[in-house]
């Protein structure tokens, strides 16, 4: 069992589109893809990229899954985790700053606060893309593919296993992510996820 | 010995980590490592003895997640008992000689406090005072705050460290690598805050290794006045064959940490990857090295929770003084209503005019005003990061709005009356507090600069005896109204200029001088730049007047403070020209447009905000109020609203035109009395256990602008506010929200309540977790799937009303 890591990205280009579809407006929307501007302007200083992650033992016993941290019956993560030994687990946040944005807005504009929640999302998006890339890379020289990621609330894995997850990850100390009654994280703009790994043949 | 006499003379060498170390020892991802200081007691008492042995004299017992969130009241009390025994052992056992303290080392309750989370401040309060009564209860003789990433939760443990027991505090942050904490403050605004509530001891730890925390360190070192310590980690830490090591050696550690010390760090240890090997080697690098004296700081500052503000000798701070209801009658409404939104407006577009700091003033005869400065004060935080003034002439006011205020605030005001003194010092000397000290007394205000000065000097002499000091103060001599006294202005004047020559820190509500005269603004103005001229630190003045906002820039310009005058030509270069009364364009309304909208309705359609009010503002001069609102506002909203349902305008549209429709409404409120066209009362919540609001959020703008009277009771909210607030207004509607299945019985509950209870009352619901069946079961009235289908429900019942 390893320790829990800690690594911080310098920002991913952001991508308009996924933004313009997170607030729900056409593709390819010009005023929107310029309000959304703004909005990344206005969080670019405040937006950190950080992800803590650990890599586990996974066993398989009937429908159990062992997923060292925690068990579970999920069919939907058992299914993707076919074939897979280790998993990873890991944490994500790009920090405090949309959510300062979107309380900021929330009383007084109901738009800005749409496209500061889609900002965000687009955000914590790209950061699991490019944490999940960081990993195929390094884990493709130790012959393992990666599956996609799987998040508490995906299907039939219940969100109670943020529980767990917090607790494996402490991410209330290396992020500064913490869970609050209701399962939900904050900052919001943050990802849980397990990674199955899988050995190429 | 006492530790704090101790410290006085002596560096104080702290301990490393533990987590990694138990670790080592077995202790599984996830298992909770207090509960080991009764399973594991010898694992526990051997890694502190070696603490000890390796030279640390200030010990934190394992307690860091030990808290009310964790663990039940008995089994917390249990583990902090076990925890100190464990520590004392450790220290009595141990065969080194230095002088050894035991710390109950308190951690982040790790549970996010409102508004960006969801724990009540005053709740966080309760447990860490819960968890230092037992500390204190249990023989510890330091309270050790660390690894604070927070800066309210940081206030919140200080706080009810200092409320249950007597030991020495010391507070520990930790720092992101952009220098912040991750809720945003720089070391100076953590700084202003913790000794101006009294800590004993403040610095860093954990986050980073000693060289990247240097430059946090060192900003310490520059403002506190108090012992700076610092903990870092070994370095980051990577996977070495299938373990996690920290790329520093306890040789390299030591060597940067010992680096710090000689620059005035005084206590000294690590954090994450440390053990006694380190804090062995930091011991030898520390040897015969003392400790750099402490100097006191003499920066005067507030702060807000990302940022302080500094009032040094040659510049002058803008504070805000819109957020107050003298003279205001759509001010006083909002207040009467409890209709936050106005004020909270008021807070943004004053950041926007480019103030440093914001007052704040609710006081109305009629009103709880504790309650509703406590609730302004936190909201007002929520929307903005400008440090803000908290000004009442009530104690109990001014006491709940420091508690919750996330900084160190500005406090208007005392003056030299006993009695106000008595009452304001204590709270200044508790929650911190820079405090405008007006130049008045029992006598009244002297007429004299020479007189007020002498009181300004009285009321410094009553702040020491509570502790205090001139870095506490700042003065206000007091501008008098010129049209009765035509010497009043000199002397305020002169009393500015004595009281800066004194080194001290001066205030003035410049708008005062020009009371009883016409074209106050030009008065003010020249008032306020003879004023700056005389040194003065900060002026309370109106942001929206654009003959003060250029006899600041001005100023600063002429006077040297704006080198190369880069601020005056970027202000310059924004400023709305004065464009002569003829030559504005006449023809705004009439012409109906191809769309089958007038040009109000275009803009309105296109989200257009600036022309929509322009547009507004016109036709008021010909138009009906009303006939505004039901001619061009409202077909236009239906326009839109049917875009939406029709899927031809989607959700950032039907959003950007509502918001521009409310601008336009802002405009009409103006001109017409409330109550005039206004519909029937709608309550509407996000139920209890559910923090989703935008979908509400959405629903209460439409209404608003399709003329009901919206009650929001925000989110989280419980069955019973929901039934008080509908019996209150005896609304016919009531609206509820929830996303998320764990809140649908909340939803269930209150739509029982509502029926039992306020049978006048229809209750519709919304939000993505439910569906019309779903709906029908919980008792609700109607289902509305999206904000349109609510307005339209609205109207149903508003016209059988």
């Amino acid at each position: 069992m390893n320790g829990v890591l800690v690594k911080s990205y310098p920002a991913p280009a952001v991508n308009y589109g996924e933004a313009c579809r997170y607030a729900g407006g056409k593709k390819g929307d010009a005023a929107l893809e310029s309000a959304l501007e703004e909005c990344y302007a206005g969080l670019s200083g405040g937006l950190c990229y950080r992800v803590c992650y650990t890599e586990l033992a996974l066993q398989k016993r009937g429908e159990l899954l062992d997923l060292s941290f925690a068990q579970t019956t999920s069919a939907d993560l058992k299914k993707m985790l076919d074939g897979c030994e280790r998993i990873l687990l890991f944490a994500a946040t790009v920090g405090q700053a949309p959510d300062r944005m979107i309380l900021r807005h929330m009383r007084l504009s109901p738009y800005k606060t749409l496209l500061f929640q889609a900002a965000g999302s687009e955000r914590v998006e790209a950061l699991c893309d490019l944490f999940c890339a960081d990993m195929a890379r390094e884990y493709g020289q130790k012959g393992f593919g990666l599956t996609p990621r799987f998040s508490p609330g995906y299907g039939d894995l219940p969100l109670s296993l943020q529980r767990e997850v917090f607790a494996a990850l402490m991410p209330e100390r290396h992020l500064g992510v913490t869970l609050n009654e209701s399962l939900l994280m904050s900052p919001s703009k943050s990802v849980t996820a397990i990674i199955g790994l899988r050995l190429k043949s | 010995m006492n530790i704090l006499d101790y410290m006085r003379d002596h560096l104080l060498l702290l301990d490393g980590g533990m987590g990694s170390l138990l670790q080592a020892q077995g202790l599984a991802p996830g298992d909770l490592s207090e509960r080991w200081n009764i399973s594991h007691p010898q694992v526990i008492v051997e890694i502190q003895k070696e603490y000890f042995e390796a030279g640390t004299n200030l010990l934190c017992a394992n307690t860091f997640g030990a808290n009310p969130l964790k663990f039940d009241e008995k089994e917390l009390e249990e583990l902090i008992a076990a925890a100190l025994q464990n520590a004392r052992r450790a220290k009595e056992e141990s065969a080194s000689l230095q002088p050894k303290w035991i710390a109950l080392d308190v951690g982040p309750l790790g549970r996010m406090l409102k508004p960006y989370g969801d724990l009540e401040f005053e709740q966080a309060v309760a447990h860490f005072s819960a968890v230092c009564r037992l500390g204190a209860k249990h023989g510890a003789e330091v309270i050790f705050i660390e690894t604070m990433n927070d800066s309210y939760e940081t206030k919140a443990a200080l706080l009810g460290a200092k409320e249950s027991c007597d030991l020495p505090v010391f507070v520990s942050n930790a720092y992101g690598e952009d220098g912040k904490l991750m809720t945003g403050a720089d070391p100076l605004a953590m700084v202003s805050l913790l000794e101006g509530m009294g800590a004993d001891a403040i610095g860093v730890n954990c986050s980073l290794g000693p060289d990247a925390l240097a430059p946090v360190v060192e900003d310490y070192l520059k403002y506190a006045s108090l012992p700076v310590l610092c903990k870092p980690n070994a370095g980051l830490p990577r996977v070495k064959e299938g373990k996690t090591v920290y790329d520093l050696t306890p040789e390299d550690f030591a060597c940067s940490v010992a680096a710090l010390v000689k620059k005035g760090v005084r206590l000294a240890g690590g954090c994450c990857g440390t053990t006694p090997a380190y804090v062995k080697a930091l011991r030898e690098h520390l040897e015969g090295v003392s400790p750099v004296p402490l100097t006191r700081k003499e920066q005067v500052a507030i702060s807000s929770y990302t940022h302080a503000l500094l009032f040094e000798g040659d510049t002058t701070l803008l504070i805000g003084e819109r957020i107050n209801p003298t003279g205001k009658k759509r001010f006083k409404e909002a207040l009467r209503a409890g209709d936050m939104d106005y004020i909270l407006k008021e807070a943004v577009a004053q950041e926007e005019q480019g103030v440093h700091a914001l007052d704040v003033n609710v006081g109305l005869p009629e009103i709880d005003e504790p309650k509703m400065l406590r609730q302004a004060v936190e909201s007002i935080q929520s929307v903005t990061d400008l440090p803000l003034q908290i000004d009442t002439a009530d104690p109990v006011a001014m006491e709940g709005a420091l508690r919750c205020y996330n900084g160190k605030a500005m406090v208007n005001s005392v003056n030299g009356k006993k009695e106000s003194m008595d009452a304001v010092f204590p709270l200044v000397k508790k929650y911190g507090g820079l405090v405008v000290a007006l130049t008045l007394d029992e006598e009244g205000i002297p007429e004299t600069a020479e007189g007020r000065v002498k009181i300004a000097l009285k009321i410094l002499k009553r702040a020491e005896e509570y502790g205090l000091c001139a870095r506490d103060l700042i003065f206000d001599p007091l501008a008098l109204t010129v049209s009765t006294h035509e010497n009043a202005a000199k002397e305020t004047l002169k009393a500015v200029e004595l009281l800066t020559k004194r080194g001290l820190r001066t205030s003035l509500g410049v708008s005062n001088v020009s009371f009883g005269l016409p074209a106050r603004d030009l008065i003010n103005s020249a008032f306020f730049t003879l004023a700056m001229e005389k040194g003065l630190s900060a002026a309370i003045m109106n942001p929206y007047s654009s003959a003060m906002m250029d006899a600041y820039r001005a100023y600063n310009a002429l006077s040297g403070r704006d080198r190369q005058c880069v601020s005056y030509i970027s202000y310059a270069e924004s400023r709305p020209a004065a464009v002569p009364a003829s030559a504005a364009p006449a023809a705004a309304q009439g012409e109906e447009g191809t769309n089958g909208g007038c040009p109000l309705g275009r803009a309105i359609e296109k989200g257009l905000k600036e022309e929509a009010a322009r547009l507004t503002l016109r036709l008021l001069e010909e138009e009906d109020p009303l006939a505004i609102i039901e001619k061009r506002i409202v077909p236009a909203l239906d326009r839109v609203g049917k875009g939406y349902e029709e899927k031809r305008i989607y959700l950032p549209g039907l959003l950007i035109s509502a918001e521009t429709a409310g601008v336009c409404f802002d405009k009409i409120k103006e001109r017409i009395p409330a109550g005039a066209g206004d519909k029937c009362a709608v309550v509407i919540a996000t139920v209890k256990g559910d923090i989703h609001d935008i979908g509400k959020n959405i629903v209460r703008l439409l209404l608003e602008n399709y003329g009901f009277a919206v009650y929001d009771l925000g989110k989280d909210v419980s069955s019973e506010e929901v039934l008080e607030k509908t019996l209150e207004v005896r609304a016919p509607l009531v609206g509820l929200s929830a996303l998320m299945t764990t809140t649908v019985p909340a939803m269930e509950q209150t739509v029982r309540l509502i029926h039992e209870k306020a049978p006048f009352a229809r209750v519709m619901v919304g939000g993505a977790v439910l569906t019309p069946e779903y709906a029908s079961m919980i008792g609700a009235d109607f289902y509305a799937k999206d904000a349109m289908e609510g307005v339209r429900y609205a109207e149903e019942i508003h016209n059988t009303l």
